[in-house]
């Protein structure tokens, strides 16, 4: 039975592959758009071309590299890198957590790092929201795509600096946020829960942007703490009913 | 420049890592606590839409362009046209109204 159910799952991964390569188009495009800008960032800093690839293909962090890269601007000690990074990325432990409980306990270690080596704010939403049983080649299919081109934007960015047309840089940008609106919307037509809390994310994300005093704050770190304060009062308001089927609905 | 940027990137690569790969490896059975179920189960939801607005507002050349794309994002996700589909139409949406703008 379980020999059968394998070979089932061997038939299905290319398939499951070529989905995920699908959904990863958008996401590397936006990869390389906002790398791009990134990699500017990496240049004043004092990166160069191989080290700015080499950095951003094996962080895969927006936020964090950003921090990262004003860290070895400011020649401060490793220590401060150690912390700035910890802060920058402590959404990507909220994401896992929420990921492990996706993933069946059965998966092996070696898709576990892989597919914890690329946890991004795409790859996790993709990742979450597919439908139906969980399968790492899905992921896998989008990050072949968006890693490359998450290095290569950062290194064109340090090599090219401003010859990208602007208004092309500009279109590209909010490829990523339509996929994050394609992947938390269409849920809302179903639970009003989510609707609800939705809106209310879109609300306090504005205030705490708007508030002059909180403008010293990191946009990771209003992640954060709007991630804990509006998820922990949904699940005290609206909890799930039952164990283990919601993540499917998603 | 005292610091070794292969040591800084060394330093960011590795503590990146554990935080996303040691919750994927430690936590290898069902949740039962219904709350943090719960709090897992909308944390993906708030995050995005947190990083979606007003971010999406400073993205681009114009506010007023991504407010545009912001709507019409909305509208096509909404009714389900897949997430390709929707990054496709935002961007052309930008790349449209900036032209007038």
């Amino acid at each position: 039975m379980k020999r059968k159910n394998k070979n089932k799952l061997n038939t299905n991964n290319t398939n499951v592959f070529k989905e995920g390569m699908k959904d990863g188009i958008p996401i590397a495009l936006g990869y390389l758009a906002v790398s791009f800008s990134l990699g500017i960032s990496a240049r004043s800093a004092g990166l160069n071309a191989f080290q700015g690839f080499i950095a951003s293909f094996f962080t895969n962090a927006s936020a964090g590299e950003y921090a990262a890269f004003t860290v070895i601007a400011a020649d401060a000690p490793y220590f401060e890198m150690l912390v700035v990074t910890l802060i920058a990325n402590a959404r990507y432990l909220l994401m896992s957590c929420a990921l492990s409980q996706k993933i069946p306990s059965e998966l092996p270690w070696y898709h576990r790092l892989l597919i914890g080596f690329d946890v991004t704010d795409e790859l996790f939403g993709i990742t979450i929201n597919r439908p139906g049983k969980f399968n790492p080649y899905y992921t896998y299919g989008a990050m072949i795509l968006a890693t490359p081109c998450w290095a290569t934007g950062t290194m064109l960015g340090i090599i090219a600096g401003n010859i990208m047309p602007a208004r092309l840089v500009s279109a590209l940008s909010v490829a990523l946020y339509g996929m994050f609106l394609a992947i938390i919307i269409p849920p809302c037509r179903k639970n009003k829960a989510v609707a609800l809390v939705i809106m209310v994310s879109f609300a306090l994300s504005y205030l705490m942007y708007s508030l002059p005093f909180l403008s010293a704050m990191s946009s990771g770190t209003k992640t954060i703490v709007l991630t804990i304060i509006i998820s922990s009062a949904a699940a005290l308001l609206f909890p799930i009913k039952k164990e283990g089927t919601e993540q499917n609905d998603a | 420049m005292t610091h070794n940027i292969y040591i800084y990137i060394a330093i960011m690569v590795g503590v990146t890592f554990l935080i996303r790969v040691l919750p994927l490896t430690l936590i290898r059975k069902q949740i039962k606590n219904r709350f943090l179920q719960s709090f897992l189960y909308y944390v993906p939801y708030v995050t995005l839409a947190v990083m979606t607005f007003p971010a999406i507002l400073e993205a681009t050349q114009s506010p007023i362009s991504a407010a545009i794309a912001l709507v019409i994002g909305l509208v096509a996700a909404w009714f389900n046209l897949g997430l390709f589909k929707v990054a496709a139409i935002c961007c052309a949406v930008v790349l449209i109204t900036e032209f007038f703008i």
